[in-house]
């Protein structure tokens, strides 16, 4: 049978986050490209093949083609480069199409980019390009927008499990404080639980703070071979298991809306084939491009029983400091949210984290295993990955 | 979304004018949008077509505040996740009421509505919404 290689991270990056009116998609590419490859003391020539994950440059800035362009922006032709796309999990796809082509032996040295620009249109065609993560015809058609499915499962997760508004607020409140310590975020600022609850409201239950921005941003991440990514950094970041996995595009055809099965069904298999258990996770990035979704996601993933994620905020245990960090680099809502480089983001954080190189208060102290959690639309794709750190 | 001469293909989708969908007759379940195969049955389903009552409970809903521009001269509008009587669940605005005074388990019925207009040309997608089954709505419309 088929024997796999074991695949690493020799080096990865992100670029800053935000409203970058003064970048366009090269030049965010270029950031987080050039500090990966710098890190990685490696030249763009060695580089064999790429993978950007990219989710609508068509509709934000008339842009498609994106892996060509890519690669001829960094001087990487004529290298394959390609594009790929699964709505917000574009990045989390991309990086786990970039461990299959090193895992399966066709290529050794891999660059996986992921690259969104987002506000070059306003808020309401942004919202509209969202939208098209979601079953058009039966969701966005009939009045849907995509923080209006999230409130959908707000409103019964919330009911169900008699779980008080406040909980929510407290992801955001988290997420702000982990944001304020990470200087590539998004937003910098820390917010109260107060200011959280009487935002305006975008989708009722959910207000301003329980959304993920529109951010630009990029990242990357170079791997090859363990023994190959030995030879140029001391701690390469094992990839342990990358699993994606599908669900129906609507919401309305899921078996429950509290409960996102290809979260569940992708975890279950990235720690199968891990072999690891939940209490070995020492930090992870989960996506909460609502602050209900960061709920579900560690419940879906097995941290908790179902309904009980609130506890883990009651009790602050999900800060950098605390029994299960999540989101240290401040999530989606605090560090930014540019839909397709958001799950090679997640990695580029995992791996600072996992070498003890994140900025003071949002370290988690002696990190050696994470995971990163990356989901599509309303949770019709979700990709798990489980780093280590070898050395 | 382009406007073009041709007539839209989902002119032709049936169940979004008159709120049908599919049974598998081999097993009973019942589908919303319509399906060409039973994903509990596979090869050995055998799906038709049925019509629903077009009525049912909310099962979740929202209120949406900020919308795409298509639909923002309808905000703040109530969407729902309406499970049928038949069994699966259709999403769409529920109308005719306060949308704040929605809740989980309350009885609506599908109603015809206008559901928005495309750019310039002025075409008018028209589908379903939910309206609350008690006649609480007919004091909406003028006597």
């Amino acid at each position: 049978m088929f024997k796999k290689r074991d695949v690493a991270i020799i080096s990865a990056a992100t670029a800053k986050c935000g409203e970058r009116w003064e970048s366009g998609i090269k030049d965010l590419v270029w950031e987080a490209g050039v500090k990966a490859l710098d890190d990685a003391g490696i030249s763009g020539k060695d580089v064999e093949y790429m993978v950007v994950g990219n989710m609508s440059g068509g509709m934000f800035v008339g842009q498609e083609h994106i892996g060509a362009l890519v690669a001829d922006f960094l001087g990487l032709n004529p290298i394959p480069s390609l594009r790929v796309e699964a709505a917000c999990a574009s990045g989390g796809i991309a990086f786990s199409q970039g461990y299959m082509a090193v895992a399966s032996g066709l290529y050794d040295i891999v660059a996986v980019g992921g690259v969104e620009k987002m506000t070059d249109v306003d808020t309401d065609q942004a919202t509209s390009v969202l939208s098209g993560a979601m079953d058009f015809e039966w969701e966005a058609y009939f009045g849907a927008t995509f923080p209006g499915l999230y409130a959908l499962m707000a409103t019964r997760y919330l009911h169900d499990f008699n779980v008080r508004r406040e909980i929510l607020a407290k992801v955001a409140v988290k997420n702000h404080y982990h944001g304020s310590l990470n200087p590539l975020a998004h937003f910098r600022n820390r917010i109260t639980e107060e200011e959280a609850l009487t935002a305006p409201m975008v989708a009722y239950p959910l207000r301003k703070y329980d959304c993920s921005p529109i951010s630009d941003g990029a990242a990357a991440a170079i791997l090859a071979p363990l023994e190959i990514a030995k030879k140029y950094t001391d701690t390469p970041i094992l990839v342990e298991a990358c699993v994606p996995a599908t669900d129906t595009l609507s919401l309305l055809k899921r078996r429950d809306i509290c409960t996102v099965d290809a979260t569940v069904n992708a975890a279950r298999k990235a720690f199968q084939l891990s072999g690891r258990e939940r209490r070995d996770i020492d930090v992870m990035e989960v996506h909460d491009c609502f602050t209900i979704a960061e709920l579900l996601a560690i419940e879906d993933m097995g941290f908790c029983k179902k309904g009980e994620a609130g506890k883990l905020y009651e009790e602050g245990q999900t800060y950098a400091d605390g029994s299960l960090p999540v989101n240290t680099d401040g999530g989606l809502k605090a560090a930014g949210h540019p839909v397709g480089a958001t799950g090679v983001k997640q990695i580029s954080e995992l791996v600072k984290q996992l070498r003890g190189q994140a900025e003071k208060g949002r370290q988690v102290s002696g990190a050696e295993v994470g995971l990163a959690h990356n989901v599509g639309g309303s949770g019709a794709t979700a990709v798990v990955t489980i780093l280590s750190r070898r050395s | 979304m382009s406007t073009s001469a041709a007539p839209a293909h989902w002119r032709r989708m049936r169940e979004r004018y008159r709120l049908t969908g599919s049974k598998c007759e081999t097993c009973g379940r019942t589908y919303f949008p319509s399906t060409r195969v039973c994903p509990n049955c596979r090869r050995k389903g055998k799906v038709v077509p049925i019509e629903f009552s077009g009525r049912g409970k909310v099962y979740s809903y929202t209120v949406i505040h900020s919308a795409p521009k298509m639909m923002s001269q309808f905000t703040p509008y109530a969407v729902a996740l309406v499970q049928l009587d038949e069994g699966p669940k259709v999403l769409s605005q529920v109308v005719d009421c306060d949308p704040d005074k929605l809740e989980i388990g309350m009885e609506v019925e599908a109603c015809f509505r206008k559901l928005f207009e495309q750019d310039e040309g002025g075409i008018i997608s028209y589908g379903f919404k939910f309206r609350p089954l008690d006649d609480s709505w007919r004091k909406y419309y003028r006597k």
